[in-house]
């Protein structure tokens, strides 16, 4: 919502300053033309009043309906109304009460021209000034949008970065590696591609690029792989996808992180065997729908400490293409945490995809 | 013969430090466990003469296992701790393995170890502890052992701490924990904005505290959501009102 002009203090004060002129404007017009002076402060007072109240009215209009500049001909409409409506209720008011003057009601009937143009040029005025207020406010507000989703973004691409070194989980690999060259030289050898596959999966996409579901699951089947041969019988993971989903499209590298601190939450957080389960199913309008559980010890961990940086980054993720904020929600019920991601689907992706990558 | 445990959670990583320490007869494998519950209890029964540790592990980390222990054994750690987060513990540890490490890295640790041994050089087991109990991940949790028990108490859960000569009491709503520490040592340890040195035996969590009311001369008592009351002194009184913006 736009900050209203009139909590700006300069333009509140010299809006003030200009409408007492305006008034004491009016009141020594009607003086000048010998006409009492109570008479004329009352003049100015009603119509003046009136036509605040009719600016104030406009002001607030397009403080929630901010026209677009060229959409000349409704405003144009409006004042032409607002003025209209204007004129009817003052000139009934001052009747009522400067009628007993004499000479004074024929001259308002005369002068109702006259004053209709000084209200509606000055409703005029102000509608501008209004409109080009809110509409510069806007522009900021779209400035500002654009420079924080190139922040966003920049953090992303930061956190890619880190993503994709992820030094912990490629020196604990590495060590299991080398643990198993001695031992068991085959499967040494079958973690060295899977690794490199997983390496090589995190370098070539984009971060903007989209994937259907079948590919992202590849890609997460050997990053489990992996951890399943690191922490051996402890991880168990159960992997449900409903085919129908497997086409749907998401953001390449989106579900890692989700897995990733699932398994971290899962694994350091209990003691024994974890099963870390993943589900994919289609949702409502169409979108995909990815649940994530794992196990975590309510007495001692908070579920806060389950939305670690990895579901932070997923969820600026999808603020930054979709502008909303309600697609990563997580629940902890007993001892499981769950983690549920939805993806809508949009009729053209990629384009929505560029979209938003240059907006 | 000097005896050895290999404390991992890893089962591969624990396999490659007995492969290495293979090739040093002199020293007795005696057993190896994948958390810090089972080395805890491993160290008790065996009371072995060094220890290789992983640091990050299921429930409590190597650093907290250590700090159950009434005299922790010597330790090299075997982690994949990046490099910088490990320097700050490098002047107390005998040494520390970057994962993944080979037998020459591994055959020098264990020459360092015995080297000190020989010469006597005690291990400075409680300056390492105190210097990673001050890190991030540490100060959202004690650990204090309960009997046989090993106990994690979130931060958030105590009400207030309480000086007891050589230990610490623990106050929370399931009755008050010991540990081995000083009061000071608390007072860097946790979060200054939630735990105030009200007294010179108390550090409470203000959290807890419902109000404060004036107590003799000179003297407060804090009033806590669980009824209990704590002293606040003349200088924690000052403390407690800036901490909580009063």
């Amino acid at each position: 919502m736009s900050v209203s002009l009139f909590t700006v203090r300069r333009f509140l004060i010299s809006f003030s300053i200009a409408w007492l002129i305006l008034m004491t404007d009016h009141a020594i017009l009607l003086w000048s033309l010998e006409w009492p002076i109570e008479l004329a402060i009352i003049d100015s007072l009603i119509s003046n009043t009136l036509l605040l109240m009719a600016c104030l009215l406009v002001m607030n209009t397009i403080r929630y309906y901010t026209p677009e500049l060229n959409q000349y001909l409704n405003v144009l409409c409006m004042c032409i109304v607002l003025t209209v409506l204007w004129m009817v209720l003052s000139k009934w008011l001052l009747g009522l009460a400067l009628n007993s003057y004499e000479g004074y009601p024929l001259f308002l009937r005369r002068s109702i021209m006259v004053r209709s143009s000084i209200g509606f040029l000055i409703m005029g005025i102000v509608t501008m000034i209004g409109i080009i207020w809110y509409n510069w406010q806007d522009q900021q507000r779209s400035e500002e949008r654009k420079s924080d989703a190139e922040k966003l973004a920049r953090d992303a691409e930061l956190f890619k970065l880190r993503q994709q070194l992820q030094p912990h989980f490629l020196f604990n690999s590495l060590n299991s590696i080398n643990a198993l060259i001695g031992a068991r030289p085959e499967e040494a050898r079958k973690m060295v591609q899977q690794l490199s596959d997983f390496l090589r999966g995190t370098i070539k996409k984009e971060e903007t690029q989209w994937v259907s579901l079948q590919e992202e699951m590849q890609y997460l089947q050997l990053y489990l792989d992996i951890e399943k041969v690191r922490f051996g019988n402890r991880l168990t993971t159960i992997v449900e996808t409903d085919p129908p989903s497997l086409t749907l499209k998401l953001p390449a590298l989106l579900l890692q992180p989700i897995v990733e601190n699932a398994i971290k939450f899962g694994l350091y957080d209990t003691i024994g065997e974890t099963v870390i389960s993943i589900k994919t199913s289609t949702g409502f309008n169409n979108e995909l729908q990815v649940i994530v559980t794992n196990p975590f010890d309510p007495e001692t961990s908070s579920p806060k400490q389950g939305t670690g940086f990895g579901l932070k980054s997923v969820q600026r993720r999808l603020y930054l293409l979709f502008d909303r904020n309600d697609l990563v929600v997580t629940e902890a019920k007993e001892d499981q945490f769950t983690t549920r991601v939805r993806i809508p689907q949009l009729p053209d992706i990629t384009t929505q995809a560029k979209n938003t990558d240059t907006a | 013969m000097p005896k050895v445990i290999i404390i991992d959670d890893e089962p591969l990583a624990r396999s490659i430090v007995k492969e290495y320490l293979a090739k040093h007869p002199q020293l007795e494998l005696l057993g190896e466990c994948g958390d810090g519950f089972e080395g805890v209890k491993m160290i008790q029964q065996h009371q072995p003469d060094l220890i290789f540790l992983d640091i990050q592990m299921p429930k409590i980390n190597g650093f907290e296992m250590l700090e159950l222990l009434e005299q922790p054994p010597n330790v090299i750690f075997t982690t994949a701790f990046d490099e910088y987060a490990i320097k700050a513990f490098e002047a107390h540890a005998i040494d520390y393995l970057l994962k993944p490490f080979n037998q020459e890295r591994f055959d020098k640790a264990v020459s360092k170890w015995q080297e000190q041994q020989q010469s006597h050089v005690p291990a400075k087991t409680d300056e390492l502890l105190e210097t990673a109990a001050l890190s991030p991940a540490q100060n959202q949790r004690v650990v204090v052992k309960n009997g046989s028990k090993i106990k994690i108490i979130p931060v958030h859960d105590i009400f207030f701490l309480e000086a007891a000569d050589d230990y610490v009491k623990i106050h929370t709503h399931e009755g008050y924990f010991l540990k081995n520490k000083t009061m000071s040592h608390f007072e860097q340890a946790l979060d200054g904005q939630q735990f105030v040195r009200s007294h010179r035996s108390y550090i409470v969590n203000v959290q807890q505290i419902t109000r404060i009311d004036p107590y003799e001369k000179d003297n407060h008592i804090a009033i806590l959501k669980s009824g209990m009351r704590v002293p606040v002194s003349r200088g924690g009184y000052g403390k407690l009102k800036a901490v909580l913006g009063l």
